[in-house]
């Protein structure tokens, strides 16, 4: 009657897990489409705003430009990562992934990752066409992509924090932002900062060398906490 | 004796500032099957996350595991957009089910043959639960902790699952399980009763 004719545990090996959990994260977005697509609907439609209420003249709307795009895409990634272990916790996936005997660490990389894809990624990949609305000069837009790029790196990695922090609670939403908003700070900074520096024709390397050793350390150090939240979520 | 697969001594576990547990102890050898009884909030899902090693925080005392369990709990683990196959292919636990063929197979065995490609969202309470005992005849793992199995089961689901309890455990498995209804079949190693400690 059992299907298997293994009878000892091996179980899988750690990067054919891995492999499998991103297919099936990719897959559930995959079968969700609107989930990919709610945090570009957001980003667009708040940029939109910005022409409407300051003015659509471009040298109105050019000062502003590296700023709302970092702030819009910000708020696009808070949205979105609140629901990065939700409903895994819902129906139980959750528990199955703590009990899993590879290491934590590991395990989260693919939920990361393809969040950061999902949004973030596709996010930068879309913002030249935004920022060519918001007549933002062209020559902060190639470090404009690069900087939201790891930037959002950065941003999925605290934001899944604050969102292991708060899956236990029903309505974690407000408190997320509350969480992880400070945490974002350096990141808007660094990341409008380089923009402005290409568009003056100074540099961006000094920034987006700080951008790029944030997001090295979120990787290094983010999963392992957002690991024991989710442990201490799971004690319940 | 045979090396335990679990081992419980002197557990404490306290709920909400509420004492659910004393001094409870128990050895789960190769072989064994043990059912918890009690009634509904003597604390037998806290006690089995516990012994699962779920909850970490909840408890005092000592406890030993030594090796990788399969847990069944409460919630189905199940993912309403994918279909069963695909549920049992993309699995979170790190079990080796083998091939889609196999996977096919314990389908099945479970009476979901022709649904094996219908979204799960689409499937019965019951038939979402056959998803999720479908790993049970797929998985390697020999230690099971199972949370009232038998919930959303019919009758014909009932007896299959005790012959595959069975099985498992003459092939040296233990579980560990809990239930209202005594088992109709098997006979457990021992009960423990809750509501008495």
């Amino acid at each position: 009657m059992q299907v298997n004719s293994g009878q000892q545990a091996k179980g899988m090996s750690l990067p054919s897990l891995l492999l499998l959990i991103l297919r099936r994260q990719l897959m559930l977005y995959a079968r969700k489409p609107i989930e990919v697509v709610q945090p570009l609907l957001f980003f667009s439609l708040v940029l939109l705003m910005f022409p409407l209420g300051i003015g659509p003249s471009a040298e109105r709307l050019a000062p502003f430009a590296a700023g709302a795009l970092w702030i819009v895409a910000l708020l696009a990634n808070l949205l979105a990562v609140e629901g990065i272990f939700r409903s895994d916790f819902e129906d139980g996936s959750l528990d199955q992934l703590l009990l899993s005997p590879h290491p934590l660490y590991f395990l989260l990389m693919p939920y990361l990752f393809v969040h950061w894809l999902t949004t973030g990624g596709l996010l930068a990949f879309c913002s030249p066409f935004f920022a060519y609305g918001l007549s933002l000069d062209t020559t902060g837009i190639p470090v404009l992509m690069a900087s939201l790029l790891l930037g959002a790196g950065v941003m999925t990695i605290v934001g899944a924090l604050g969102a292991a922090l708060t899956v236990g609670l029903n309505r974690g939403g407000m408190l997320i932002t509350l969480l992880i908003m400070p945490l974002y700070v350096p990141i808007l900074i660094f990341g409008v900062a380089g923009v402005n520096a290409a568009i003056v024709g100074q540099s961006a390397l000094p920034f987006l060398s700080l951008l790029g050793g944030l997001f090295f350390a979120a990787l290094a150090l983010g999963p392992l906490a957002i690991g024991a939240a989710l442990r201490i979520g799971a004690d319940n | 004796m045979a090396e335990p697969l679990l081992e419980a001594v002197d557990l404490n576990v306290e709920r909400g500032g509420r004492q659910l547990i004393q001094d409870f102890a128990l050895r789960l050898s190769p072989g064994q099957l043990v059912q918890i009884r009690g009634s509904n909030g003597a604390g037998k899902t806290t006690l089995l996350r516990v012994l699962s090693g779920l909850s970490r925080f909840a408890y005092t005392g000592s406890l030993q595991r030594t090796q990788p369990l399969l847990f069944i709990g409460h919630q189905s683990a199940v993912k309403t957009l994918l279909t069963p196959r695909e549920n049992l292919l993309f699995h979170v636990t790190g079990e080796d089910f083998g091939e889609e063929r196999e996977i096919d197979q314990a389908l099945a065995i479970v009476g979901l043959y022709g649904f094996e490609d219908v979204p799960v969202s689409q499937l019965s309470a019951g038939q979402q639960r056959r998803v999720n005992l479908a790993r049970l005849f797929l998985t390697d793992r020999m230690l099971w902790l199972l949370d009232e199995p038998f919930t959303a089961l019919d009758q014909a689901g009932v007896s299959l699952l005790e012959d595959r309890f069975g099985q498992h455990l003459s092939q040296g498995g233990a579980i560990l399980m809990t239930s209202h209804q005594p088992l109709r079949t098997l006979r457990p190693h021992s009960e423990v009763d809750l509501s008495e400690l």
